[in-house]
């Protein structure tokens, strides 16, 4: 029996967005411009117009551009554990940008990490992705950077803390965790499932967000197993869990209807993921959209599908009292919304019932929430969407966690209890 | 005929809610879009519960936009409001803005705050008048002859707490409310105002009834336009 009844979202869909940087490349364009000199403006604009949109499915926008900044233009700072990175401008700036660069140099950045100097770059780039990215898309990335206005912006330096300043460290990072290649397609696969592994692992570079680092910031799989967001206070859940955001029972159209949506019937992007799909996945094309759909759908496919969090605990008097008082919180604030049997309303506001994103381990995500508030992302499939306000102002940390720990125990759902220091941790950093 | 068709309405519901659990009606209007904005600022007639919510109801359309940007881009800093708006597109911050400023709702009593003859003397040139040897315009001269703001950008001053007043003023001064923006005539003025000056000033404005409607642009000084072009034109307009 399909599990119709079930509901749960997945509120961080996050594959991310924020490391993303596109650089250059000069190719074996030389020759091919001799050659090609009455082809070439056609492919040229071609070629610009598939970079502009290859530049949307990496998002470099979104790293390049520092809030209600110019675009491209950098100055983004990524606060992490090892310091302080920011963006640089990758416009065609000749001083400031990245104008002097040519196709080798971009290709140099994107497929091996290093810069036009020969310096390697700090993987807060995600070239460890990156590298799996085509020539001939980097090429086409390049050009379309090479085609925007220049826009003179100086950015500061990095401030990396130490140790982790140090060059040599970086070269071991290097032999340790990078792997330098283009996708290789599985022929067992479908055409449109190595499309999809190849935007989720290269350009899309899920993998920067969805994963567990370990102490030097190295991705620990390559299989989306969900982490916090290194220098955010999200989790980005796991892809390939059926007891986090796993998609195997997904049919297709739904997994695709959230990613250009931001929304389902069940389920609701927020956060960095309603930040993804805001700015990249929504303008994705119908073709590129579905292979990745049935890439990640492929993850959880033959597990045949759990519900989460069936562990029925037994519920002592006193448990059941301290969940009754942030049952009084929820009737007061949030039932008129999510409704008093947590089923919410389809597609407007999200069921609390049997929702994952409600009962992960980590209770990050739906703390944020509570104390944020915030809307899904404004999209062509849902431009006017409804909104979750913000309780941070009324409620003090205490109830917070009374009423996180209620729905993570309502109407069947079972999780861990949430405390006030779980809530303070929540707060601040986005 | 109408027993019938309430009967046959009251089966329907029935029908509704042995299917549906308890279905919640979530009526496809402004108002339940931006519940998430009014849960501080105040649903309908009601001001925010707490002195650092303004109003936001009948405030200029253009004002609304400006600020609703500045938040989600960082000009104005705000966390609460910045991570509300982060992905919200334009568009959608224009109608939102409208829907506001649409609004006309009565306004709450003003506020009786004790003031000395001399404090409301001091407020009252400021306002009206201002000090042009120290670059100082007079309020009403930007925010309108009855201080409830101009078309389309510039606030109205009255049926705000005291406690917002100075606080914004304070963020003028100290260059926390917007940053980036070159030239910020109004951060300029409140660099100019003393202490003394500012709490005159949030005191009278918040002992005022308001009314009255914001007044056409056509009203506002050219030299003004000029000097704040930056503040209350910058985005306006929807593009």
């Amino acid at each position: 029996m399909r599990r119709l009844a079930i509901k749960y979202h997945i509120s961080h869909y996050q594959f991310d967005v924020l490391l993303l940087a596109c650089m250059v490349s000069l190719l074996f364009f030389s020759i091919t411009q001799v050659s090609d000199v009455v082809a070439e403006e056609p492919d040229r604009s071609i070629e610009v117009q598939h970079g502009a949109y290859l530049a949307r499915v990496g998002n470099c926008m979104g790293c390049h551009t520092t809030k209600g900044g110019q675009p491209f233009a950098g100055g983004r700072r990524l606060s992490t554990s090892f310091g302080i990175f920011v963006t640089p401008n990758i416009t065609s700036d000749k001083e400031t940008g990245i104008g002097l660069w040519n196709q080798q140099d971009f290709w140099q950045a994107l497929h091996q990490g290093k810069s036009s100097d020969g310096r390697s770059l700090y993987p807060a780039f995600p070239y460890t992705e990156y590298t799996k990215v085509t020539r001939q898309d980097a090429n086409a990335i390049f050009a379309y950077l090479q085609s925007i206005p220049p826009i003179s912006q100086s950015n500061p330096p990095n401030d990396i803390f130490f140790p982790y300043n140090l060059k040599p460290l970086l070269a071991i990072w290097r032999i340790l965790y990078f792997k330098e290649g283009v996708y290789e397609p599985d022929q067992s696969r479908s055409d449109a499932w190595n499309r999809g592994a190849y935007l989720v692992q290269g350009l899309g570079h899920c993998n920067a967000c969805h994963t567990t680092r370990n102490m030097l910031g190295a991705s620990q799989d390559d299989t989306l197993a969900g982490g916090q967001i290194m220098g955010m206070n999200w989790y980005a859940p796991s892809l390939s869990s059926y007891q986090e955001a796993g998609s195997g029972d997904w049919a297709i159209e739904e997994i695709v209807e959230l990613l250009t949506t931001g929304i389902t019937k069940r389920a609701v992007a927020s956060g960095p993921m309603a930040t993804v799909i805001k700015q990249s996945l929504q303008y994705l094309s119908q073709e590129d959209i579905n292979g990745m759909a049935i890439y990640l759908k492929s993850f959880t496919e033959n597990e045949g599908g759990n519900t989460p969090g069936v562990r029925f605990l037994v519920m002592s008097g006193s448990l059941q009292k301290h969940l009754d008082f942030g049952g009084q919180l929820y009737e007061k604030h949030c039932q008129t919304c999510h409704g008093s049997d947590g089923k919410g309303v389809p597609g407007i506001y999200p069921a609390l019932a049997d929702n994952r994103s409600v009962m992960m381990s980590s209770p990050l995500n739906p703390i944020r929430s509570v104390l944020n508030g915030g809307y899904p992302p404004t999209t062509a499939g849902n431009p006017r969407p409804y909104g979750m306000p913000p309780f941070q102002q009324i409620l003090r940390n205490e109830e917070v966690a009374l009423v996180v720990s209620y729905i993570r125990n309502a109407w069947g759902n079972r999780s861990s209890l949430v405390t006030a220091v779980d809530v303070d941790r929540s707060k601040g950093r986005n | 005929m109408l027993r019938f068709i309430l009967l046959a309405s009251f089966c329907m519901t029935c029908v509704t809610s042995v299917y549906g659990g308890t279905p919640i009606a979530v009526p496809d209007t402004m108002a339940e879009r931006v519940k998430a904005c009014t849960i501080c600022h105040g649903a309908e007639d009601k001001v925010g519960r707490d002195a650092y919510y303004p109003r936001i109801a009948g405030k200029p359309q253009g004002y609304l936009v400006n600020q609703l940007r500045n938040f989600r881009d960082g000009r104005r800093y705000y966390q609460p409001m910045a991570i509300l708006l982060e992905n919200m597109s334009d568009e959608y911050l224009y109608e939102i803005a409208q829907y506001f400023s649409s609004l006309r709702l009565p306004y709450p009593a003003p506020e009786q705050i004790p003031m000395q003859s001399e404090e409301i003397e001091l407020a009252e040139h400021l306002i009206y008048v201002g000090y042009p040897g120290r670059n100082i315009p007079a309020c009403s001269a930007c925010h309108g002859d009855v201080l409830m703001g101009i078309e389309p950008a510039i606030p109205g001053l009255l049926g705000l707490p005291r406690a917002y007043i100075t606080a914004q003023l304070g963020g003028w001064r100290n260059g926390g409310s917007m940053r980036g923006q070159v030239p910020d005539c109004m951060s300029e003025i409140a660099k100019q105002l003393t202490d003394a000056e500012v709490n005159a000033i949030a005191k009278w404005l918040a002992n005022q009834s308001a009314s009255g409607e914001p007044r056409p642009f056509s009203t506002l000084l050219p030299e003004l336009v000029h000097r704040c072009s930056q503040n209350i034109m910058a985005n306006g307009s929807k593009e």
